[in-house]
């Protein structure tokens, strides 16, 4: 990466308060993105990873407090008026989001809510606006885009409905894409092409884009670099392939193990990670995985390890116990 | 790029196909006799009726007969020209007062539960106090100061609908701001205007035009019961409620004086409610789907 970056992200933390005290659901994270570069974002549920995206956004509820800075495109997002945000997200940021039956309005065609948000960004006209929907539509993968423009969200299938919020994204011509585990409410048939549909359409804007995924099987072959997250840190981050041949996090190879794979012989139980994450109302002193990490040892209890690099300054993680490097699981 | 091209295959039909859903015969036969009542109502100036004031002592309580298609009424006067007259009261009145209800209801319930907050609170309380108001004592004190007429009425009862209004559309609301869709347009930069009137109230209008029927026929009855005590529109001008009022008087003599104008607020009431429920149901496109 040269120069400034497209997206940094610089010690944010999101605390949310609750009925049963203060949760931090996003612990001071830093992360960096270049422009037409994609990170994944990895960790089970409840792990920050939706609140970080939000927090990137600027779209946390009302109630939430965010410190730290969220510079994009030389601008801190944090700290703009809310017209400038607006403007902002218009011209440059754009997400797609789980699950397409509520991603979509209801009551209005696909039609009306393409060509309506071309209108208002594009300022084009009804008709240019129109035929750049049934463009969309087309780029796609939408057969028949000329039909489907009359057709509401109930009347398409759950992999269209993602196709078309993700044509909805793209009509802004965003810099940023988010993509909010894009694939996890839809058949696993599907996934691979959203995937790829996301992955071609990246590549032919040139645009930005973090996927936010529990499986570290979407982002192994889609991404530059994946952070992964757990408890509202990030715990591992990594060039994609470096991560892959030589994870040094236990929590990264315990998440690799629970991948379900196809050699093993049938009736094999899933090596699942024990336990629970911590309740992030009450943090831990010490490492948060280390009640469930098989090597947690000594001071693992008492103090927080921080993320440092190791070996190679783009490889970081959090832990005195890391992996050796020899024991890395082939990708 | 040309192989992922061609792993996108499609998990539906080419062609989308529109299903037809169909209505039952109740619902037309609820739907004409609205219009029915709708083109007496706007008709009636033009329509060959008897003056519905004009009093024929000598043919009080008149059975029915060619001058008289549905007798006269205590004074004379003839049933079915004040049948339609009081069509037009009631028809006013339902309509206009429920109006009122839905558009400042609906806007502060869109409101309330958009930006939440102080201001929902305020809203909220306000409406508690109104509906805590007894609707009577209301209806007699405007009467009382600003004197019996059509528009007065009007807006008893459409203020004492907004409430109800604003409560459907609160709710409503408060479960579709949360909905992905809100957050995908704030995402792409919409305003909250936009989010507002684009967004949310194509959803909040769906529950509000239903209850906007109910809000009807509940008006009519409501219209019939202010008559009916003499809060309602002024004698000698005639309106379903005060005809079953005046025809109280002689239940035992001319039933049908009291019968034939409630007749005529049931079915319409009963018609109201249908073509609500059937519209609803028909206009609903989330079929049970989301």
């Amino acid at each position: 990466m040269t120069g400034t970056p497209l997206l940094s992200v610089e010690d944010v933390a999101v605390d949310l308060p609750t009925a049963r005290g203060n949760l931090r659901a996003v612990d001071r994270v830093d992360l960096t993105l270049g422009a037409g570069r994609t990170l994944g974002i990895v960790g089970e549920s409840g792990c920050g990873k939706t609140m970080l995206s939000r927090a990137i956004l600027q779209l946390l509820p009302k109630k939430a407090k965010l410190s730290g800075r969220v510079m994009f495109d030389g601008q801190d997002l944090a700290r703009c008026s809310a017209e400038t945000l607006r403007k902002l997200r218009a011209r440059s940021l754009a997400v797609v989001f789980q699950d397409p039956m509520t991603s979509l309005n209801p009551v209005l065609t696909i039609g009306t809510q393409l060509i309506e948000t071309l209108q208002e960004h594009l300022e084009l006209d009804g008709m240019a606006a129109t035929k750049r929907s049934i463009e969309l539509l087309a780029a796609v993968g939408i057969p028949a885009p000329e039909q489907r423009l009359a057709q509401y969200p109930h009347q398409l299938s759950g992999g269209m409905r993602q196709r078309v919020a993700i044509a909805i994204a793209l009509s802004c011509e965003p810099k940023l894409l988010i993509a909010d585990e894009p694939t996890t409410a839809l058949d696993v048939t599907i996934q691979a092409q959203i995937l790829d549909l996301l992955a071609r359409e990246q590549k032919r804007r040139h645009m930005a884009m973090i996927i936010i995924t529990h499986d570290l099987g979407v982002v192994a072959g889609r991404t530059d670099e994946v952070a992964v997250m757990y408890a509202g840190r990030v715990v591992e981050r990594a060039p994609t392939q470096a991560l892959f041949k030589h994870m040094r996090m236990p929590y990264t190879e315990a998440l690799l193990a629970a991948i379900p794979k196809l050699d093993t012989a049938p009736h094999t139980p899933l090596p699942a990670i024990s336990g629970r994450p911590p309740d992030p109302t009450r943090p831990l002193i010490g490492c948060s995985f280390a009640p469930r990490c098989r090597y947690a040892a000594g001071r693992c209890e008492a103090e927080k390890p921080k993320l440092a690099a190791a070996e190679t300054a783009d490889h970081l993680y959090a832990c005195f116990h890391p992996i050796k490097l020899a024991a890395g699981v082939g990708a | 790029m040309a192989t992922l091209d061609l792993v996108i295959q499609e998990d539906v039909t080419a062609t989308p196909v529109r299903s037809t859903r169909r209505l039952g015969r109740l619902f037309w036969a609820a739907l004409g006799w609205v219009i029915f009542v709708f083109a007496a109502a706007t008709l009636v100036d033009v329509l060959p009726l008897p003056s519905p004031t004009d009093m024929d002592m000598l043919e009080r309580r008149a059975p029915v007969s060619a001058l008289h298609w549905l007798g006269t009424d205590g004074f004379g006067r003839d049933e079915l020209a004040r049948l339609i007259h009081g069509a037009r009261i009631s028809l006013i009145v339902g309509l206009c007062a429920p109006i009122i209800g839905l558009t400042i209801g609906g806007a502060l319930g869109m409101l309330a539960g958009y930006f939440r907050g102080r201001f929902e609170s305020l809203v909220v309380g306000s409406m508690d106090v109104l509906l805590a108001f007894p609707p009577l004592i209301l209806a007699l004190a405007v009467t009382a100061y600003l004197g019996q007429s059509i528009p007065n009425l009007t807006f008893i009862l459409g203020v004492l609908g907004i409430p109800a209004f604003m409560r459907v559309a609160r709710a409503a609301t408060l479960t579709l701001a949360r909905r992905e869709f809100v957050v995908a347009a704030q995402a792409l930069g919409a305003s909250h205007a936009r989010i507002l009137l684009r967004e949310l109230l194509p959803n909040v209008m769906l529950p509000l035009l239903a209850f906007f029927l109910l809000g009807v026929a509940v008006t009519i009855v409501a219209e019939g019961a202010l008559s009916f005590l003499g809060l309602g529109v002024p004698p000698p001008i005639s309106s379903w409620g005060s005809m079953i009022g005046e025809g109280r008087e002689s239940l035992d003599v001319a039933p049908q004086l009291a019968f034939i104008p409630a007749i005529a607020m049931f079915l319409t009431v009963l018609s109201f409610n249908l073509v609500g429920d059937s519209l609803r149901a028909l206009t609903d496109p989330r079929q049970g789907a989301l």
